[in-house]
């Protein structure tokens, strides 16, 4: 087990490593270079201030030294200012992402909550009209897009109960924690509900795997009441695959909050990463896009290392 | 990230064990598809969007990008059967040609998706060692990315534009189709016919064109119906946050992003391309389903 987990924690380090790659090389990807746009609102500049600037950049310098400059100053907490306000960017970010880390695992708790006890219950009641209901429910879910549903919600909401919940706007935890619950809840619906819906068929789809096999047949013939059989023989396995694209559906939690964030005004990584881009504030972005990319490496190493657990087949060497 | 990561978010569409060939004649799959209800129900309501976006110009009343001052924020009536926009556009016109931006993205950048990552995938697959390595390694970084947020970050560095979003989109999705194509080829590559053809002396570009990828093509169809679902929801996110189709044109997602700053005057050119956007969405995630389930005996009923 223990040899497991080190070669897992092992395994996450080239993966970190590509990611920090692919992150400075998106900054390659812009038309001219982080020069031309910063100047690009001042008009023409003399051939020595452009000079300058890329020296001051590193600009000059061959790639690969520009990538270890990048990443020494990465690892030794530095990640360059921003170039519209000049303010550092490390800082920013670490107030910032907690507030999307906190909206992504609302929502995924929130999923987990409806998606579990539907999923089993179709599944169980299989062909019924519960089960075509939820099968429904799970398709539109997953067809609604998170934008529309937050808007719509917020519709409502300033329609019909007004000042009911905020739809705008944060309340830190260490402030009011009934409020800041309160500041999240619309937004993590609206996050929630694509999630819900493929967490949901996934339950279904793996509890009527489970019950076919051969197990919960012995299990029933020892005469066992098939609640127990449902819940202690069934469930437990069933929920393996869902607990890996639960993992994988991390990844679309925090994609998404960047997008749920701008509607509610929410003082996240994402508004950070769009405002960025409207800006064409490229290193804020970088290092924006490089934090929830990372959150999102780690999350799934925690899954795994948690399933490692779990998984009562598997047993690692 | 182990190949238990490959799965993708769609239950049937696991890489691996699942995808064993299925040998189904044309015929016998779509009599099964279309027993299908549900199936059924996304084959016509992809039917109407589609003939929407094919024929935008006959069927919507009137121009989409015409302003009309003395008809700013109508709610729907007799002549603007879904009312009218901010700057007095018929939403009703801007629905249907968003339709024909919403399928022609989709379909271009499930495109780039598919031709690049079943390259990818059979050339892994089949050659292995080395070679497939570097692939898996290049493949475990983008997959390492939320597809949102690679997406975003892509259009954001490239700037905002229409080709942009389809290429941004299109490399998102390429590491699930390499993945579906490495899985079938290697599950293939060790059957009979495969090693007769090796032994026959059949060049490799051969050998993949004509045994291996008739194989990969059952799971893709499937993979590549979910795909253009996730697809259109991409490139609607995308024009959401201004960064994808650029104002005028009519793409449903601008349409949502410029209603809901009015949202309190007017409702309408917020409410009727989402439900396009849900429909559209729908039907592919329908027709999806129904296909998985015609091509996979074991799930079915």
């Amino acid at each position: 087990m223990t040899r497991y987990l080190i070669r897992r924690v092992l395994l996450v380090i080239p993966v970190l490593f590509g990611v920090s790659v692919a992150v400075f090389l998106m900054l390659r990807l812009i038309p001219g270079d982080v020069v031309d746009v910063i100047l690009g609102t001042e008009g023409a500049a003399s051939p020595e201030r452009l000079a300058q600037l890329r020296a001051l950049f590193g600009l000059d310098r061959p790639f690969h030294e520009q990538y270890l400059a990048w990443l020494g100053g990465l690892l030794s907490g530095d990640l360059g200012r921003s170039i519209r306000t000049s303010r550092p960017i490390l800082p920013d970010i670490l107030t910032r992402l907690p507030v999307t880390l906190q909206l992504a695992t609302m929502a995924m708790l929130l999923s987990l909550c409806i998606a579990l006890p539907l999923g089993v219950l179709s599944a169980v009641r299989r062909y019924t009209r519960v089960d075509s209901l939820v099968r429904v429910i799970g398709l539109i879910g997953l067809s609604i897009p998170n934008f529309w549903l937050a808007t719509m919600m917020i519709l409502a909401v300033s329609t019909f109960a007004r000042g009911v919940l905020p739809t705008s706007g944060f309340t830190p935890p260490s402030q009011d924690i009934g409020g800041n619950l309160r500041s999240l809840l619309l937004p993590s619906v609206a996050l929630a509900v694509a999630n819900m819906a493929i967490l949901m068929r996934m339950t279904r789809s793996s509890m009527l795997e489970v019950l076919r096999q051969e197990y919960v047949t012995t299990a029933r013939s020892k005469g066992l009441v098939e609640r127990t059989v449902v819940y202690r023989h069934a469930l437990r396995n069933a929920l393996i695959p869902v607990a890996t694209i639960a993992g994988v559906q991390v990844g679309y939690l925090l994609g998404g909050a960047i997008i749920v964030e701008q509607i509610f005004a929410l003082p996240g990584v994402g508004t950070l990463i769009l405002n960025g881009i409207l800006q064409r504030d490229y290193p804020v972005v970088q290092a924006g896009v490089l934090f929830v990319a990372a959150s999102f490496v780690l999350v799934n190493l925690a899954v795994d290392v948690l399933y490692a657990y779990l998984d009562p087949r598997i047993h690692y060497g | 990230m182990a190949d238990s990561k490959a799965v993708s978010v769609y239950p049937s569409a696991r890489t691996g064990e699942g995808a064993a060939p299925v040998r189904t004649r044309g015929g016998d799959l779509w009599r099964r598809l279309t027993r299908n209800e549900l199936a059924v129900a996304g084959g016509l309501i992809l039917a109407v969007v589609a003939f929407a976006a094919v024929f935008a110009p006959y069927l919507s009343p009137e121009d989409p990008l015409e302003m009309n001052p003395t008809q700013l924020l109508q709610p729907p009536s007799a002549d603007h059967w879904m009312g009218t926009d901010e700057f007095g556009r018929d939403i009703l016109s801007r629905v249907i040609w968003g339709a024909r931006i919403s399928l022609y993205v989709g379909a271009i950048s499930v495109t780039i998706a598919v031709l690049a990552g079943v390259s990818l995938g059979l050339v892994a697959g089949y050659f292995g060692g080395l070679v497939d390595d570097l692939i898996a390694r290049v493949l475990d970084v983008v997959f390492a990315f939320p597809t949102i947020l690679l997406a975003l970050g892509i259009v954001g560095m490239l700037g905002p534009s229409l080709t942009n979003t389809m290429v941004a989109i299109g490399i998102v999705y390429t590491p699930v189709y390499a993945r579906l194509a490495r899985g079938t080829t290697l599950a293939v590559k060790e059957r009979d016919f495969v090693e007769a053809a090796i032994v026959s002396g059949a060049s490799s570009a051969r050998i993949i064109g004509r045994h291996i990828l008739p194989n990969v093509a059952a799971p893709l169809i499937v993979q590549t119906s979910l795909s253009l679902s996730l697809a259109i929801l991409a490139e609607a996110s995308l024009s959401f946050l201004g960064l994808g189709t650029q104002p005028p044109d009519p793409s449903w997602g601008t349409m949502v992003n410029t209603g809901q700053r009015l949202i309190e005057l007017s409702p309408w050119p917020v409410v009727f391309p989402g439900l396009a956007i849900v429909l559209a969405v729908l039907a592919f995630n329908l027709i999806g389903d129904g296909l998985r389930d015609a091509l996979d005996p074991r799930l079915r009923a």
